[in-house]
């Protein structure tokens, strides 16, 4: 288990380099300042700065939607029972994105005391406002006589994309060319939106969505075998739905609303667990949440330097460093074991 | 690299000067001092083509250690760091320029970095995005009082103010009122520019009409509209002509080539920042359009020319 270790390592570099240079132990200095273990004189004003405000809300923000969207894929592939579900199957992302772009393309059309009450939180609220309610659509969709069908679920999901997509496009075509630009940066993702209170926002949210989720691996382990035979075995299948999609829809619904789309950790980060540590979601839950968070932080750390003094969106930079890795486990694994 | 290695040589000094500090106090206090002058040494970061141009404009590009991706001109700024789109700045991959002064258009952003950078103390001067010249004479006197060099942004002022009214004066004295098509891009439609744009407040500047209005922002415009809309004269950018391969392949697009403009070939491009940009060249960039736009010997065009002539 040298995973904990990475993670930690992967945390710790992500806080020391940035393009605002502080040497490594002055970022201790300034840690410790934080804590209460070093005297404030002994520290540069604007390079605590910089760290407190700026970088370390950033790795946490990282750490909670990675691990959030890791566990919501994991969740939705043991629900769906197939290897390519991701969180967005349900209607989050897209529901979210068309919410997304409403408000950059038609923001004044929102009453000025909303606008003003709100500030930069408009957009987030109405994202995940937009993405629960196409989840909740999926899912009523979905439910007949107190039952929700998996199969009609996920045509519903695909359904609800669709039409998402028409709007979003409908709202390109009327957009300015500086809204086209803004949306097309929203599709591809940034953690620039870290500070405080949005760590908090995401950070309560995801903390209690994978708390629930723990919940939930013995029930997927049982469903792992098919419907009927997990209620059989005792489980409230039902119930275990309901909660896996609220869970799903909280992780993915917060991290998209403040992060715009980030692709790619959700699908692949449950999958290469199960590559390295086989199917059982006692273990794959934890574990993808791990991998999730490190893969962001890790992503992260490149998007910020790699152009500083810009920034790459992280959207591309998750698939650009994710897929090597995860076509090597592939490759690894492949004719050690049929499954997937 | 060279800036690289002065933030490493500041800090090393830092560093060096608290080691001393129980054996030379005095040493220390002169030390500090240099440390202060040299942290009031003005460090500019221009976010905006034109806000660019105006440092430079007025002699201070002394003091510009990056630009945003708008600042294509002059080339003295291509040079410079990059801090990425305007609209997408890094709070830190910003800071890490150590600035003291951020020249920035109301389109700069996220709000988030912007909080972030006003919260370490940086100072944000911000100005209106909009394309007029009262604008430009605003932008003027904000850099100006900003980088420290109000007499030369009054004389740059004074002197923007005579080109305009010489301009002006001139496309009075002209009869026609030519109608002009602006055409952004060419992917597909032609993205043409309705009300509010940039390119259709030049066009109203050089004394022409706009092909096309009742709509706002650029739109696709199908072959059917550019016939109905039917321009005397096209007008483009240079990248967007570049981008299209040849005015024989703009004009090949359904629609233009049928269109007065496309019988007569008479397509016009100005390089994008000097045309649409509202920064220190606008009164020779409208001077220039005028002219062209009603001269039909130059506004036949043959080839793509590649960067603005020099004042007329």
């Amino acid at each position: 288990m040298t995973a904990g270790p990475i993670a930690v390592a992967v945390a710790v570099f992500a806080l020391a380099v940035g393009a605002f240079p502080i040497a490594p132990s002055q970022v201790l200095s300034i840690l410790g300042a934080g804590i209460g273990l070093v005297a404030p004189e002994a520290i540069d004003a604007q390079q605590a700065a910089v760290l407190w405000s700026i970088r370390v809300p950033r790795v946490l923000l990282g750490a909670a939607v990675g691990a959030g969207l890791a566990v919501a894929g994991a969740l939705m592939q043991g629900l769906f029972r197939n290897p390519i579900a991701d969180p967005g199957l349900i209607g989050v992302t897209s529901g979210a994105a068309l919410a997304a772009a409403f408000v950059i393309v038609l923001g004044a059309v929102f009453p000025g005391k909303l606008v003003r009450e709100l500030g930069n939180y408009l957009l987030p609220f109405a994202a995940f406002f937009g993405g629960a309610l196409a989840a909740l659509i999926v899912k009523h969709v979905a439910t007949r006589d107190g039952v929700t069908s998996v199969f009609t679920m996920l045509l519903a999901g695909i359904a609800i994309s669709a039409l998402a997509s028409a709007g979003i496009g409908l709202l390109a075509y009327i957009a300015t060319d500086t809204q086209l630009r803004l949306l097309t940066f929203w599709t591809l993702g940034s953690l620039g939106s870290a500070n405080w209170s949005v760590v908090a926002i995401v950070g309560f949210t995801i903390s209690i969505a994978l708390i629930l989720s723990v919940r939930l691996a013995a029930p997927l382990n049982a469903l792992a075998l098919g419907e009927f035979e997990a209620k059989h075995l005792g489980v409230d299948v039902q119930r275990m739905k309901n909660i896996v999609l609220l869970v799903a829809l909280a992780a993915v619904g917060v991290s998209v609303a403040f992060c715009g789309m980030i692709g790619f950790i959700g699908l692949v980060a449950p999958h290469c667990v199960r590559l390295l540590c086989g199917p059982d979601h006692r273990m794959l839950l934890p574990a993808s949440a791990l991998l999730g968070g490190t893969l962001l932080v890790a992503a992260d750390l490149v998007a910020r330097t790699v152009v500083a003094p810009a920034e790459l969106p992280i959207g591309i930079l998750t698939a650009l460093l994710g897929v090597p890795f995860f076509v090597v486990l592939l490759r690894r694994q492949h004719g050690q074991t049929t499954s997937g | 690299m060279n800036l690289r290695d002065s933030y490493d040589d500041r800090f090393r000094g830092v560093r060096k000067g608290r080691r001393m500090r129980f054996a030379f106090g005095a040493l220390i206090f002169g030390l500090a001092l240099l440390g202060v002058a040299s942290a009031q040494a003005p460090r500019v970061v221009s976010v905006g083509g034109s806000l660019t141009e105006i440092v430079y404009a007025l002699g201070a590009e002394k003091q510009l250690v990056a630009v945003d991706t708008t600042s294509l001109y002059p080339d003295a700024a291509l040079k410079l760091p990059k801090v990425g789109y305007a609209r997408q700045l890094s709070a830190e991959g910003v800071l890490a320029l150590r600035p003291t002064l951020i020249l920035a258009t109301s389109e700069a952003g996220p709000p988030n970095a912007l909080e972030q950078l006003r919260a370490t103390g940086v100072k944000i001067e911000s100005t209106s995005a909009e394309h007029s010249f009262d604008e430009l004479r605003n932008k003027v006197k904000v850099v100006a009082a900003a980088v420290g060099m109000p007499d030369a942004g009054r004389a740059l002022e004074t002197k923007l103010v005579a080109d305009i009214a010489e301009a002006s004066r001139w496309i009075a004295a002209q009869p026609s009122r030519p109608r002009v098509l602006f055409i952004l891009s060419h992917s597909g439609a032609a993205q043409v520019s309705g009300d509010g744009t940039a390119a259709d407040a030049m066009i109203k500047l050089a004394g022409g009409v706009n092909a096309v209005s009742g709509f706002k922002g650029y739109k696709p415009l199908t072959a059917e509209a550019a016939i109905g809309a039917n321009p005397d004269v096209i007008l483009t950018t240079t990248q967007g002509v570049a981008a299209i391969g040849g005015i024989d392949k703009l004009l090949s697009q359904p629609g233009l080539g049928l269109t007065a403009a496309g019988k007569a070939r008479r397509v016009l491009d100005m390089e994008a920042l000097y045309l649409l940009g509202f920064g220190p060249r606008l009164p020779q960039a409208v001077r220039e359009l005028a002219k062209r736009m009603r001269d039909p010997q130059t506004a036949v065009a043959t080839t793509a020319r590649t960067s603005p002539s020099p004042a007329p």
